[in-house]
């Protein structure tokens, strides 16, 4: 956010500030909530120092809670990253408490159904069970649904792909109301670093392709299908080396933030500052923002940051 | 076998598997064990009360019981068989092949003759493919109507010699069923012959009293064993299989079981067949729908961008972890392809020729088809013979089966100057990692003190038609170093910090 619009939304509420937007810590916090929670007119939002699910709830106000996402009846397909055999700890997959909460909000906005699903890497009953989704999902009443068959996925086109002109995509995707993505951020061998775009990975078919043929510019162009309508980046847990997979403990770090956003790109590009990289590093970035995914310039968007 | 969604825990085969005589056996040389005994049981139950395995315990034996009662039902009609003279000499020299062939260290002999492996290939390249066949195609019914309870199992690798060579035993065995009785358990079959030699002195037996018999010859017409010669009034025991049919068919007392002259009544008939038989039917009917689903994958093709030019020639095949060395294992595996239906990532599969000939058959890691699990041991839990040692878990993870070899030529980074480092994401202990390459590329690097040769990154590698990286299998399995230069803990963070944007 702006100072300019900090303090004209600051006027409107009746409050005149002086502090600046990098004041810390309790204090703009506590104004920022006050004032904006209720309109909830914020494109991306940057929550430190909760438990997963507890950021969540106090993030997704400043979009307008999930009413604002989810109607009455609708149906509604989350994709965490649930790719390796490994349990919460390891940060190789979404916490699973924050994968749970978010379909707990889903419901309370009145969504008819909510469907979980990944396409793993590794065997799939061992990483939904061992990554402990599988349990909170039904815990929560939502669905939790196999992706590892072809015959699952069906051929679309890619309109707008520079070099991914046709895909594979998991029917749900194509078939449901609502599309939440739930990436966790860690460190990636080869793409630098896996985030929101990285995670849609997980809604093809045949990922090997992407990986022959200029695995930056697929990434991109899949953005550009269909964008989630919500992406909630999970830094609780962050994998800083080894990724994406992980060797053991000793990669992680406990970080307790999230970034909620419906802007992917932009909620990469945050991201990836948390973590201590350079946006302009990380290819499929810049590549997303020139086919006008989203954006990279977070200057040019209202961000709430709330420090719990 | 059946079970491939992984409901039965692997440790319970354990138990079911425990009478299997020949695993029980191989086991019990491999590494004794309370849970290896099964063996001696058999014998003991034998020389009291005679082949009582064969008719009870016997997977293949219960198998032909199917196939008869079931050809029994068609036919409507009673089999008819009549006495047959002893092949001594065959039964005999079936039995030293398998004997001497394992002396020799080769286990193919008794891979290729006992019953149990027999029944575990036919069920588990025969009748797993029909179950998942027909689960499949339930399940695509049920996603039209969005319900995933149901869910399609993937068969990532067909395997057509094995396929082959196990139907035809199947096919062998039910016409020797049908036409013969239990021509294969009283000829070929080595466990047969040798229980069969106790049987004869066994404490109880199958008896023809002559006072009561009509010399009728019912007996002898029902006997599948072709053991009872109603003339001269004399059961051969050695080839009895207990399975009792001469006993409630006699229309007098005229044949009894029993210890010297004291009259008790007979056992009742053990075996269940109603259960099975529709099993087997409905097996058989949706036979051809799985086999679609098999030819589907075959078909399938994916263009390839830039295809690479370096094949690859694998010296050694590549053993399960447990096995410790491939010499070991070929000693003493029997293929009965248990491994190969518990994996759960699929890698494991039979081998046709990349053993040698002595070792066809017996399960190799396929990382075509899948890689071994990190967090695995499975194969080692339920493996019945001790070709698969049982491992622990930290070891297993440490145990090195081959090496990642990586071919520069054939890799994508270098061919198409783009990132890629699939190879890099599967490694669990990340013996390939990306090191920098040409203008801010990264490309693999093999650091082989820490490779397990689980394969991932081999089955991760996208480049066709010949991976960029593959395992050479340890002809005598390694440990793998550590990779301890992960293992510094970061560094802790501040959460109160400011946002850096
Ligand atoms: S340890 Fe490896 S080969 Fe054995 S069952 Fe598990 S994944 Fe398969
Ligand atoms: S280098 Fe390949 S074979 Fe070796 S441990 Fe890593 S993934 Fe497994």
């Amino acid at each position: 956010m702006k100072r300019r619009e900090f303090i004209k939304k600051g006027l409107q509420a009746g409050t005149i500030i002086g502090a600046s937007l990098s004041f810390p810590g309790f204090v703009s916090n506590y104004i920022f909530k006050e004032n904006y929670s209720l309109s909830g007119n914020y494109d991306l939002v940057a929550i430190k120092g909760g438990e997963p699910d507890k950021m969540f709830d106090e993030g997704i106000k400043s979009l307008g809670g999930m009413k604002a996402f989810v109607k009455k009846n609708q149906t509604v397909v989350i994709k965490p990253n649930i790719g390796w055999d490994a349990n919460p700890e390891r940060a190789a997959n979404t916490n699973p408490k924050l994968v749970a909460r978010v379909i707990e909000h889903c419901y309370e906005a009145g969504a008819k159904k909510v469907y979980v699903f990944d396409h793993t890497c590794d065997d799939w009953k061992r990483c939904y069970s061992n990554s402990g989704i599988e349990k909170a999902v039904k815990d929560a009443g939502g669905e939790i649904v196999p992706g590892n068959s072809e015959s699952y996925y069906q051929d679309v086109e890619i309109k707008k792909g520079v070099k991914l002109k046709r895909d594979k995509v998991h029917e749900l995707i194509l078939d449901c109301d609502v599309f939440i993505n739930i990436p966790i951020l860690k460190h990636h061998g080869s793409t630098r670093l896996t985030i929101s775009m990285k995670n849609l990975m997980g809604t093809v078919w045949d990922r090997g392709y992407w990986h022959r043929t200029d695995l930056h510019q697929c990434i991109a162009d899949f953005s550009t299908f269909r964008k989630p309508d919500l992406n909630i980046v999970d830094a609780y847990y962050v994998m800083k080396k080894n990724g994406p997979r992980g060797v053991s403990l000793a990669d992680v770090v406990i970080m307790k933030s999230q970034i909620i956003s419906t802007d992917i790109v932009a909620a990469d590009v945050a991201a990836t500052k948390l973590f201590g990289m350079n946006p302009d590093d990380i290819q499929y970035i810049s590549l997303a923002h020139k086919l006008g995914v989203g954006t990279k310039n977070l200057e040019s968007l209202r961000i709430n940051r709330i420090i719990l | 076998m059946i079970d491939f969604t992984e409901q039965i825990p692997p440790a319970f085969t354990k138990y079911v598997l425990y009478f299997q005589f020949i695993p029980s056996l191989l086991k019990s040389l491999a590494a004794f064990t309370i849970l290896s005994t099964g063996f001696l049981l058999v014998l003991l139950l034998t020389a009291l009360f005679g082949r009582i395995y064969c008719s009870t315990i016997c997977p293949l034996g219960f198998l032909q019981d199917i196939i008869n009662y079931i050809t029994k039902k068609i036919k409507k009609r009673k089999r008819r068989f009549e006495y047959l003279k002893e092949q001594k000499i065959l039964r005999w020299s079936f039995l030293a092949f398998c004997v001497v062939l394992f002396l020799f260290g080769f286990a193919i002999g008794i891979n290729l003759l006992d019953p149990y492996s027999i029944y575990g290939r036919i069920a588990g390249n025969i009748f797993r493919p029909t179950v998942i066949g027909l689960n499949n195609f339930i399940s695509s019914i049920l996603t039209n109507f969005k319900i995933y309870s149901l869910y399609p199992y993937e068969i990532k690798s067909f395997n057509l010699i094995p396929f082959l060579i196990t139907i035809s035993f199947l096919i062998l065995i039910a016409y020797l069923s049908v036409k013969k009785g239990r021509l294969y358990c009283n000829t070929v079959c080595p466990v047969g012959t040798l229980l069969g030699y106790i049987s004869k002195y066994s404490f109880f037996k199958i008896i023809i009293k002559d006072e009561e018999c009509l010399s009728c010859g019912l007996c002898e017409r029902d006997c599948k064993a072709n053991c009872i010669d109603s003339d001269s009034k004399i059961v051969d025991m050695s080839r009895c299989v207990m399975c009792f049919d001469c006993i409630s068919l006699c229309p007098t007392n005229g044949i009894t079981f029993d210890y010297k002259k004291s009259i008790k009544t007979p056992e009742p008939e053990l075996v269940e067949v109603d259960e099975s038989k529709r099993n087997f039917l409905i097996s058989t009917g949706v036979y051809l729908t799985s086999l679609s689903t098999i030819l589907a994958q075959v078909k399938k093709q994916i263009v390839v961008t830039k295809p690479s030019t370096v094949p690859i020639f694998r010296k050694y095949a590549i053993s399960p972890p447990g096995s410790q060395s491939i010499k070991r294992f070929n000693s003493i595996c029997t293929a009965c392809h248990l491994c190969v239906s518990s994996c759960p990532t699929q890698v494991l599969q039979p081998s046709f020729l990349e053993y040698g000939f002595t070792g066809m058959l017996q399960p190799r890691l396929n990382n075509k088809s899948g890689y071994c699990n990190f967090d695995c041991n499975i194969c080692s839990e339920v493996c019945p013979t001790g070709a698969i040692l049982p491992i622990d878990i930290e070891k297993k993870k440490l145990t090195q089966l081959g090496v990642a070899k990586f071919i520069k030529e054939n890799c994508i980074v270098y061919t198409q100057r783009t990132e890629c480092g699939a190879c890099s994401e599967h490694c669990p202990t990340k013996a390939v990692h990306m090191i920098p390459f040409e203008n801010n590329l990264v490309i693999p690097e093999v650091r082989e003190e820490y490779c397990i040769g689980c394969g991932a990154c081999e089955y991760a590698c996208p480049v066709k038609p010949y991976k960029a990286i593959y395992v050479e299998g340890n002809p005598i399995h390694k440990t793998a170093k550590k990779n301890i230069e992960e293992e510094k803990p970061q560094q802790k963070v501040d959460y109160k910090e400011e946002f850096p944007f």
